[in-house]
């Protein structure tokens, strides 16, 4: 039985924040992560970070994460697990967590959720064959582990994930065919858009993959121009060779462990999917359950650093009252705001707006 | 396919493991997850369901279970996230995979 | 459809976005200047604390469109290799003759050589015109940007945004 105050679920960004935030309000930590290494996401971002000072805009998100990581093990309030991963809960706040010798039992006063979100699947015949992947898990190959995907890759979906990840996979040497975005518009920033037309990728709006073809790998794709209706227009199909099918086309928060905790969880699209109901301190609808990052609704790393903040800050409130809190915390506050307004932020905002009017949600 | 030279990223040099799959020596880096060491040796079909379909991998988090393998005779190993040792077998599963 | 909505159908900047964000003729003509191809609104300011003579004016709010000063700028490049968008160059056709300069933000390899002649792209990456690399900078301070110089043809000075591959370039 391992004892400790605070169990963040999670090394990502709003883990690592979390646990940063906790630990100096004065509580014993406990963080927790199934990979080998911190960082979640984090690892993998070549690309600068945009946002403001406040969230290290203009430096690399490998660089974030490393540093935090660093900040992190510095700590000695804090103590990493890596390779763990959390298997089951029980009532009282008994958390089970497999590592790679045995099974832990840990016993916390509180608990911060940050698990992340996961790629969303696709559907079309052939769409499990080796070869279609997410785009999430051909950023880890390269990124991470110095793998090259393929040769040749029809990227699916141009939100800030497919936008990027294609900027990667030209970085890394490999051919990106075409992005096929079911939308009549880019969903990413139009900048990250300007950078992969300026190498000749084309960006094909209004057009998805309605086929994948190969015996035991991808060989290639049939795509098909979308109607006003979303579906394919007959006749405009078209075939292309390629053996990487890249599929960006969104995360749904990651609730299983949320669930099995007992916190309700309610259905929002504009934060993924189903997500955990919390309120605005970041608190599930069990006491002493916080949720942070992707977990609590699908954004960005910018945000997830600010909300692990918070809810670190707010899970060791409750152990440790600090003299500063609402103050800390309004600035905090104040800087998600700031990231969330205009245009770009248009869905965040319709998501949390929602989230704030779930019955029962919270501590209201 | 390994990257040599990236723009961005340094790729220090890590030691080199030799370990099978489906008998065929190869050789990988240590720790790295056993589907990037197949992934660099060009092999990309790691399962055959029930049902005879290939699969491989797919979410790189260990969530989606496409990428399981059989590492010493131990199955549903998620090869995505399971790290490299040295002389490990690795076969490819099939079906629902044996446990001891 | 307004500039902004035919943007955000391809991703590419039209002639009438590009013309709204240039300096006039008249700084144009006296030496190199910033020119900053950043359209939409998002979250982001690093290019404002990045330009030490302070043309690019401060952010009232973070998602403002970047706002500078011609008039102050000097063309010293330092926002081009700071941007996140990679959404900056600097033109320079003071020169007054058939090839002008552009410094562009790049990070591929092979890295292009020193007086090599490749392809320059427009905004689509499309091939308009062949160009002549003058100066390759990639210091550590960059961070891993590099900052190319290129000669161009004075009529492609508004068009070229990037360049192609470089045959047999350099790996670091």
């Amino acid at each position: 039985m391992t004892r400790t105050e605070i169990v963040v679920v999670g090394g990502g960004p709003a883990g690592l924040a979390a646990s940063l935030a906790a630990s100096r309000s004065g509580a014993k930590v406990l963080l927790i992560e199934r990979q080998a290494q911190l960082g979640g996401q984090l690892v993998k971002q070549t690309h600068r970070f945009f946002g403001s000072s406040a969230q290290s805009a203009g430096v690399r998100g490998i660089t974030i994460a490393r540093d935090l990581a660093g900040q992190a093990a510095s700590m000695p309030e804090i103590t990493v697990w890596t390779q763990t991963e959390a298997l089951g809960y029980y009532a009282g706040g008994t958390l089970l967590a497999e590592r790679p010798e045995r099974v832990e039992i840990v016993q916390g006063a509180r608990m911060v959720l940050c698990v992340g979100a996961s790629e969303r699947p696709l559907a079309f015949p052939n769409n499990d064959l080796p070869g279609v992947y997410g785009a999430g898990a051909v950023q880890t190959l390269m990124n991470v582990y110095g793998v090259l995907p393929g040769r040749r890759v029809v990227m699916v979906g141009a939100g800030n994930i497919g936008l990027i990840v294609s900027y990667q996979l030209l970085q890394a040497g490999v051919e990106v065919a075409a992005i096929l975005e079911a939308a009549p518009q880019v969903g990413g920033y139009l900048v990250h858009a300007a950078k992969i037309a300026r190498a000749g990728v084309p960006i094909m709006t209004s057009h998805s993959v309605v086929a994948a073809f190969g015996e035991t790998e991808l060989v290639g794709i049939r795509a098909a121009r979308l109607g006003p209706d979303w579906r394919p227009v007959p006749g405009t199909g078209f075939d292309v060779d390629c053996d990487v099918l890249c599929l960006a086309v969104g995360l749904s928060p990651l609730v299983e462990l949320a669930r099995l905790v007992g916190c309700e969880v309610c259905y929002i699209p504009e934060l993924g999917g189903y997500v955990p109901v919390h309120d605005d301190e970041l608190e599930t609808t069990v006491p002493g359950v916080y949720v942070a990052g992707d977990a609590a609704g699908v954004e960005e790393a910018s945000s997830a650093l600010i909300e692990g903040h918070l809810a670190g800050l707010a899970a060791a409130h409750g152990l440790y009252p600090q003299v500063d809190y609402e103050a800390h915390r309004g600035a905090a506050l104040a800087e998600l705001e700031a990231l969330r307004a205009g245009p770009t932020g248009a869905k965040i905002r319709v998501g949390l707006s929602k989230m704030a009017q779930v019955k029962g949600g919270g501590r209201q | 396919m390994r990257i040599k030279d990236h723009p961005i990223l340094d790729f220090p040099p890590r030691r080199e493991v030799a370990f099978t799959f489906e008998g065929r020596e190869l050789i990988g880096y240590e720790g790295e997850p056993i589907a990037a060491a197949l992934q660099a040796a060009g092999i990309r079909v790691l399962r055959e369901m029930p049902g005879g379909r290939p699969r491989g991998f797919f979410c790189a988090i260990g969530n989606c279970s496409s990428c399981y393998v059989v590492v010493d005779g131990r199955p549903n190993v998620r090869s995505c996230i399971e790290p490299l040792r040295e002389g490990m077998r690795v076969s490819r599963q099939i079906g629902h995979g044996e446990l001891r | 459809m307004t500039r902004l909505d035919r943007l955000v159908a391809s991703g590419v900047p039209d002639d009438e976005a590009v013309a709204a964000v240039l300096p006039s003729a008249e700084r144009l003509a006296k030496g190199p200047v910033a020119v900053i191809e950043c359209f939409q609104e998002i979250p982001c300011d690093p290019c404002a604390a990045a330009c030490p003579r302070g043309a690019i004016l401060p952010f009232g709010d973070i998602k403002d469109l970047p706002s500078i000063d011609h008039e102050l700028c000097n063309g010293c490049a330092n926002c081009v290799v700071k941007c996140p968008g990679l959404a900056i160059f600097v033109i320079d056709v003071s020169s007054g003759g058939d090839r002008v300069i552009i410094k562009m933000p790049y990070e591929y390899l092979p890295l292009p050589r020193r007086d090599q002649e490749v392809w320059g792209l427009d905004r689509s990456g499309k091939r308009v015109a062949k160009v002549k690399v003058l100066r390759v900078q990639r210091p550590a301070a960059f961070d891993r940007t590099a900052l190319l110089t290129i000669e161009v043809p004075a009529s492609e000075v508004h068009n070229v945004r990037g360049i192609a591959p470089p045959a047999g370039g350099d790996d670091r």
